[in-house]
């Protein structure tokens, strides 16, 4: 190898030092390291930990609450990430058309992504409370009992879903915009020649030039509907009676109200397989839309 | 068009009609949270036209809390994640995007893997680390596992690969080294995508609220967020009025500066989201 080559050889791998050796340590250190620490014990006081192979694993298959919060995690899934997408969509429609007052309704629409989870979460749970909670008082004027919301297992969760679509919604519609901007106008006016209305416009025309944003937007919504929980921590706390336990919700409480630190990694492996399973399927099909090279 | 225009009407209104009340639903949290900070506690529930105006609410939730701790905290925090970021990932996306080295496409698939497995699950593990490292409690704790961001190496790798190599080459021939190249050429020509990973990062941070819970317990490191659920789940009663006074005013800076800067905001999250 000449010395020049060599010298780019060295250059490229020093400038990736610095990150490399962050991304080591707090991302590909613990991803390993909560595997690992799923086959040990938790410590505790005197007694250090030992190797425990798949016992972790064993009492997770028995542990009810873990079922209950990967149950509670899909359907919370299955939910918002629908409900985001297809509102999300049909704002940005909306706020890329001729319609009166657009500056103000992408206003309203963005505004939710600004603002802090738990700041809004905060607002949300007076919307809720039963009684005289601004749910109830519009329900009220409709002659409806009130209903606590938040405190019944058949309800909680979908108080919830309802935050995370109003929260995201507004966000991924910016994609949908971006996305629609770039479709020719001349398609329209082809389309309008031939008489096509605008729904099959849209369904065979849009909906479809759209789909590269839609897999992206939908990578996003999979990942924010496993990664964020601090609604639940200030709406609920996963009550009642784990009703709105999420996956990583749980892991908390694991992790850190019980301190069960090896039990908490073993749910850990099951988020990280979940998503690693994820990364693996928008890498076999995402991967044309990203150009490596 | 101009028969859907003119032959359906109503379904233009009905259509106007849905995107408004969409809009104010979308709104209204906001608003209720500024009608309830803005007047008595006795009205924050009673909408009435002529319920009295006051500032007491944010008087007494500042000064429930330590509230300007909290925002020098946040605000120490956000900088030193920014700062750390727009370092980091500009020498990495440089490798990436113009050097040639020896297992380079491991690395960058292995920095792509951390935007599917983020921090923000890793919670477990980092905080044993950050335990041995004797950091618990420290304001670089929280910021730390953010600094080498794989989502910052591979916006700006994207968008130095589109600098032209003339321009590049042109630097080397009047002798400038790789960093001044990079300095020099590259990182003026990024300047839009900075803005737009600046936005974006803060308003993460700013917003982030899990691992900073986990790895603070002090009123000098915890930043806003935990400091505002502290003290809304602590015995504040249940004064909804000072709890969404103490609410806007965390999010104030960010909403202030989304208002004023929406087209930016809105730009660059686009720019950001889209590679």
């Amino acid at each position: 190898m000449s010395p020049a080559r060599l010298r780019t050889h060295l250059h490229g791998w020093l400038l990736l030092l610095p990150a490399a050796v962050l991304l080591a340590a707090f991302t590909y250190y613990p991803a390993i390291a909560t595997v690992l620490d799923s086959f040990f014990s938790t410590p505790r006081g005197a007694r250090p930990s030992i190797f425990v192979g798949l016992d972790n694993y064993q009492a997770m298959v028995q542990d009810p609450i873990f079922w209950r919060a990967l149950d509670n995690n899909i359907l919370y899934s299955m939910s918002t990430i629908p409900l985001t997408i297809a509102l999300a969509l049909l704002m940005a429609v909306w706020v890329n058309g001729k319609i009166a007052g657009r500056p103000f309704l992408r206003m309203a629409f963005f505004t939710p992504t600004v603002l802090p989870m738990i700041a809004v979460a905060n607002i949300w749970v007076f919307f809720y409370v039963p009684g005289y909670g601004l749910v109830d008082q519009v329900l009220g004027l409709f002659g409806l009992p009130a209903h606590n919301w938040l405190g019944n297992e058949h309800t909680a969760l979908a108080c919830l879903i309802v935050v995370a679509v109003w929260k995201d919604a507004g966000f991924f519609m910016i994609f949908y915009l971006a996305a629609l901007q770039q479709i020719p106008p001349q398609l329209r006016e082809a389309a309008a020649l031939e008489g096509a209305g605008r729904w099959y416009f849209f369904r065979r025309v849009t909906f479809p030039l759209l789909m590269p944003t839609t897999l992206f937007v939908l990578i996003n919504a999979v990942i924010n509907s496993f990664r964020l929980v601090d609604h639940i921590i200030v709406m609920t706390r996963g009550g009642p009676d784990n009703a709105t336990a999420l996956l990583l919700f749980y892991i908390y409480q694991v992790g850190f109200k019980f301190w069960d630190t090896a039990y908490a990694a073993t749910l850990t492996v099951v988020l990280l397989a979940l998503l690693a399973m994820l990364a693996l399927g928008q890498f076999l099909f995402l991967d044309r839309r990203i150009h490596y090279q | 068009m101009k028969a859907a225009q003119s032959g359906a009407p109503l379904a233009a209104a009905l259509e106007t009609f849905g995107a408004w009340f969409l809009a104010i639903l979308w709104i209204l949290p906001l608003a209720y949270a500024l009608w309830a900070a803005i007047h008595p506690s006795a009205y924050s529930a009673r909408f009435v036209l002529d319920a009295p105006l006051t500032l007491d609410n944010f008087a007494r939730a500042w000064t429930a809390a330590p509230f300007a701790r909290y925002f020098l905290n946040t605000f120490l925090l956000v900088t030193m994640i920014l700062g750390a970021q727009l370092v980091l990932c500009t020498l990495a996306a440089y490798a990436f995007a113009r050097f040639t080295f020896a297992g380079r496409e491991i690395a960058f698939l292995l920095v792509l893997l951390q935007l599917m497995i983020m921090p923000d699950v890793l919670i477990v593990e980092n905080y044993q680390s950050m335990s041995a490292l004797g950091l618990v409690d420290t304001i670089p704790a929280i910021g730390l596992p953010y600094m080498a961001s794989a989502f910052g190496i591979f916006l700006l790798r994207q968008t130095f690969k589109t600098v032209p190599r003339e321009l590049d080459e042109a630097a080397r021939v009047e002798g400038a080294g790789p960093l001044q190249v990079l300095l020099k050429v590259y990182v003026p020509l990024a300047k839009p995508i900075y803005i737009a990973y600046g936005l974006v990062s803060v308003s993460y941070h700013w917003n982030n609220f899990l691992w900073p819970l986990i790895i603070t317990n002090s009123v000098n490191t915890r930043p806003l967020t935990v400091g505002l659920q502290i003290f809304a789940s602590s015995d504040q009663g249940i004064d909804w009025s000072v709890i969404t006074a103490a609410t806007l005013m965390t999010s104030a800076p960010l909403l202030i500066a989304f208002l004023l800067f929406q087209r930016q905001f809105v730009q660059s999250f686009m720019r950001a989201g889209i590679r």
